[in-house]
């Protein structure tokens, strides 16, 4: 635990993606299994223990500090998870635990046993292990997102043997402490198997597209489908069917009307969606379903699953991937056609005359459930990431960018006591820059707490402003970009307004600034 | 006759606007601003302010005082363990732990003692004088981490950190804000005691009072300035005051490791503040631990606290039964 507390620290007050990386590879490089699995698994946000409600802290506060010191102490540093450990009595001169012992411990644990079993290892941990303890247990653990750097180290660990893709695929299929996994990558044992469990493949997304690059491309080479706004999923089907997210988590449980719809052997992409009456239900219907694990029947039939179907990327075995988009897609339609799955239907292919066609098109997907469309190259083979030039997104105008929130502060008049006025930004290189401040407009439902969010996830405080974690994206729409040399990132916004919180996104999902600095072409320098 | 008992140090040691004063000796300690007689305790600016007539502090603190600009009209200097009658009082001076040549200041009058503390520390410093604690009837003490979140962890674990982003990261300067006096020379001598030997190189800004240190005995080893960072590889210990870390040399460095070494850093926030990458957790005050040792050391009845959070130590030295009073100086800064 001291080592991964050590990690932590260090990740938190890391300033570039190199030293991130530096310090996750020689945290794994120099860490013995079980431990190092675990702490991958939680800084993926994949650690699935036994959580202890907050108030736990309070409990072993009163039990072993003084009131008034604790009151004084807390007032101080604003914290209670970090005053605890900071004034926990004991010395930590002990033997610490490791992480695996706090793991299989909390599992082992009766529920009415934990606070004192806890209590034991914080006396035996140093303050720095003793705060990241109380985090992990209390589930307050969130190193930002930290899986697309942590196989981004495990790939350079490999030394070139294991690629990041990879390790992308058949994470999801592993559980934690992915012993089979350190030694694929340390060469002591080939590729796990990973049994029946078909595994994760990482999606293909698409590039956004301007109304300019719009005109310029040909296309006779591009098939049209809407883009549909829901959540990207996976469907595995097979012995053991899963519905994965589009980062690869199994979210099978949250949705069991789907996985109990798989009873075929084909792997399949689609957007997951929630229908009411025939049409796609609003986006705050999927929001219903999102998160909640084991949901009743009442919930299940107000809200029922469906997955409108684009891809298929295996049928029986046979990897299909590097067909063209076409082949995949007449064998999408046979596949269908023989299957006949349920909660499932094809989304259709739209017929392209030109780009004055497209634009009318776009212009009238504001509803149903659509926000745009996709252009996809004919001879495209499925590949994971972002490829250039082989997959479009066209928005058309108002326009939206998914940002990431990166500060807060109190917004004006009546809502002066919320965090609701927030500066966003979007990825330059490695780095967020911002590009707006904005507030939710009032009356629009942004589908959580916002101010709830930014009080839980504040990183620091400068005065009036929040810096927080760096983990929401935000769906910012706007009406234009404009030059800003005030600006770090060169530009604003014209217009910015929070259309709503996708708490389903990962920040590095974000958009790019070079996707806003597209909208300045042909202005002024 | 009647019998007078000895006079309680409340009716010959008082608080003026310009800060500590004992009436029969005719001096103030450390005060804020310009006054005819000081006694200082050490050379931090917050305690050695410039201007004063007549100043009586160690010989070490005269020269700090000269080195930064605040020099009295006349200095009087007064070796550890010796004492002076000044006026009814007589003034001994032992040693505090904090920096070169501070002083803890020991008054007695009417058959009774008072022990200034000054800002102290407890743990071994090769750069100054272990603290001595000095048994009395009125310990004043400085409470700069009066809180309980605040017990430093061992500095030669803080420093193998340090030493262990170095090996992490041979090829990135690492370059550790401090303050001149005091924090500088302290990191150097943990350094050293850590094992390391290879470069360490000063900002011009820290370089006085190194050698000063030199002067005064303290070895310190060889040390190269940032003048030099252009001639040597990549890689060491590049020590520089916070201030400075906003000019150009560093921009030049390439990607450093910005380290910062302060007891503050303890709290997550302020190690957030900091901007540094490796907070690091060395300081020259005494932590929560400490203070409440140290009052049970030189065993006082009555404690007066200066320079910080009183409440949580006057709580605390209450359930020890020691009778804790806040004592209202004007003018301290906060300090690392
Ligand atoms: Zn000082
Ligand atoms: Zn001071």
């Amino acid at each position: 635990m001291i080592r991964f507390a050590s990690l932590l620290e260090g990740l938190l007050f890391a300033r570039g993606r190199t030293t991130v990386l530096a310090l996750l590879r020689n945290y794994f490089e120099t860490t013995p299994d079980p431990d190092r699995g675990f702490a991958l698994a939680a800084l993926a946000g994949r650690l699935d223990l036994p959580v202890v409600g907050a108030g736990l802290l309070r409990t072993l506060a009163s039990a072993r500090t003084d009131p008034e010191l604790f009151a004084t102490s807390y007032q101080y540093v604003g914290d209670l998870g970090e005053t605890l450990a900071l004034m926990w009595p004991a010395e930590g001169s002990g033997e610490a635990p490791r992480l695996s012992e706090i793991v299989s411990g909390l599992r082992d644990t009766a529920k009415a046993d934990r606070p004192s079993r806890i209590a034991a290892w914080l006396d035996a941990s140093p303050p720095a292990a003793r705060l990241a303890l109380l985090k992990l247990v209390t589930g307050g653990l969130r190193p930002g997102d930290m899986a697309g750097p942590a196989r981004r180290a495990l790939a350079d660990m490999s030394r070139g043997h294991v690629t990041e893709t990879q390790i992308e695929e058949i994470w999801p299929a592993l559980s934690p402490p992915y012993e089979a996994l350190f030694a694929w990558i340390e060469r002591r044992a080939t590729r796990p198997d990973t049994g029946g469990h078909a595994h994760f493949r990482p999606p293909m997304l698409a590039n956004p597209l301007e109304d300019a690059e719009l005109a310029a491309l040909e296309l006779a080479d591009y098939v049209a489908e809407w883009k549909w706004d829901g959540l990207r999923v996976q469907l595995v089907g097979g012995a053991d069917p899963r519905v994965l997210s589009g980062n690869g988590d199994d979210i099978s449980a949250s949705f069991p009307d789907l996985a109990g719809a798989l009873n075929h052997g084909a792997v399949l992409d689609g957007e997951l969606l929630v229908t009411r009456d025939g049409g796609v239900a609003p986006f705050a219907d999927l929001q219903r379903r999102l998160g909640r694990r084991a949901p009743g029947r009442a919930v299940l039939e107000r809200f029922p699953a469906h997955v409108r179907l684009f891809d298929i990327l295996c049928d029986e075995g046979e990897d299909l991937r590097e067909l063209p988009f076409a082949s995949r897609r007449a064998r999408l339609e046979a596949w269908f056609a023989r299957v006949r799955p349920a909660r499932a239907d094809l989304s259709p292919l739209l017929a392209v005359s030109g780009p004055d066609q497209l634009r009318r098109l776009c212009a009238g997907t504001r509803a149903g459930g659509v926000e745009g469309l996709m252009l996809k190259r004919a001879d495209s083979p499925y590949r994971a990431g972002r490829p250039p030039g082989l997959w479009w997104e066209y928005r058309g105008g108002p326009f939206n960018i998914d940002a990431v929130l990166m500060y807060a502060e109190r917004g004006p008049g009546e809502r002066g006591s919320f965090y609701s006025n927030v500066t966003f930004g979007v990825w330059d290189g490695e780095v967020l820059v911002p590009v707006g401040k904005a507030e939710p407009a009032e009356g629009v439902p942004i589908g959580i707490d916002l101010d709830g969010w930014v009080r839980q996830h504040t990183a620091a405080r400068f005065g009036p402003v929040r810096d927080v974690v760096k983990s929401l994206v935000l769906d910012v729409a706007f009406d234009g970009v404009r030059r800003s040399p005030r600006h770090r990132s060169g530009i604003t916004l014209r217009c910015p307004r929070i259309v709503r919180l996708r708490p389903d996104k990962l920040a590095a999902e974000a958009g790019r600034l070079a996707h806003l600095t597209n909208f300045l072409a042909g202005d002024d320098p | 006759m009647a019998h007078r008992g000895p006079a309680h140090p409340s009716t010959w040691l008082t608080v003026r606007p310009e800060g500590l004063y004992c009436e029969p000796g005719g001096f103030f300690i450390d005060p804020h601003r310009a006054v005819e007689r000081a006694v200082v305790t050490h050379g931090h600016s917050d305690h050695a302010r410039p201007g004063h007539a007549a100043v009586l502090a160690t010989a070490e603190t005269l020269a700090i005082m000269r080195a930064r600009k605040a020099a009295p009209a006349s200095g009087r200097a007064l070796r550890y363990g010796e004492t002076l009658a000044v006026g009814g009082v007589s003034v001994t001076l032992q040693p505090a732990g904090h920096v070169l040549g501070s002083a803890q200041i020991v008054l007695e009058h009417g058959g009774s003692r008072a022990v200034i503390s000054g800002d102290y520390k407890r743990r071994a410093d090769p750069t100054c004088a272990g603290f001595v604690p000095v048994p009395c009837d009125v310990f004043v003490t400085e409470a700069t981490f009066a809180l309980p979140v605040f017990r430093h962890p061992p500095p030669a674990a803080e420093i193998a950190r340090l030493l262990g982003s170095l090996a992490l990261f041979p090829d990135r300067r690492h370059v550790v804000a401090c303050y001149a006096l005091g924090k500088a020379q302290h990191l150097i001598a943990l350094l050293r005691q850590g094992g390391w030997d290879g470069p360490i190189f000063l900002h011009r800004a820290l370089q006085p009072l190194c050698e000063l240190y030199g002067e005064f005995g303290v070895e310190l080893g060889a040390l190269r300035t940032i003048a030099d960072l252009g001639l040597e590889g990549p890689g060491g210990i590049v020590l520089a005051p916070p201030a400075a870390l906003d000019e150009r040399w560093v921009r030049e460095l390439g990607e450093p490791v910005l380290c910062a070494a302060s007891g503050w850093l303890r709290l997550r926030k302020r190690a957030l503040q900091s901007g540094a990458e490796l907070p690091l957790i060395i300081s020259d005050h005494a932590d929560w631990n400490e203070l409440l040792a140290t009052a049970h050391d030189v065993g006082a009845p009555e404690i007066w606290v200066t320079h910080g959070r009183e409440d949580a130590l006057i709580h605390a030295l209450g359930q020890r039964g020691i009778r804790g009073h806040a004592l209202r100086l004007l003018g301290r800064g906060e300090e690392a």
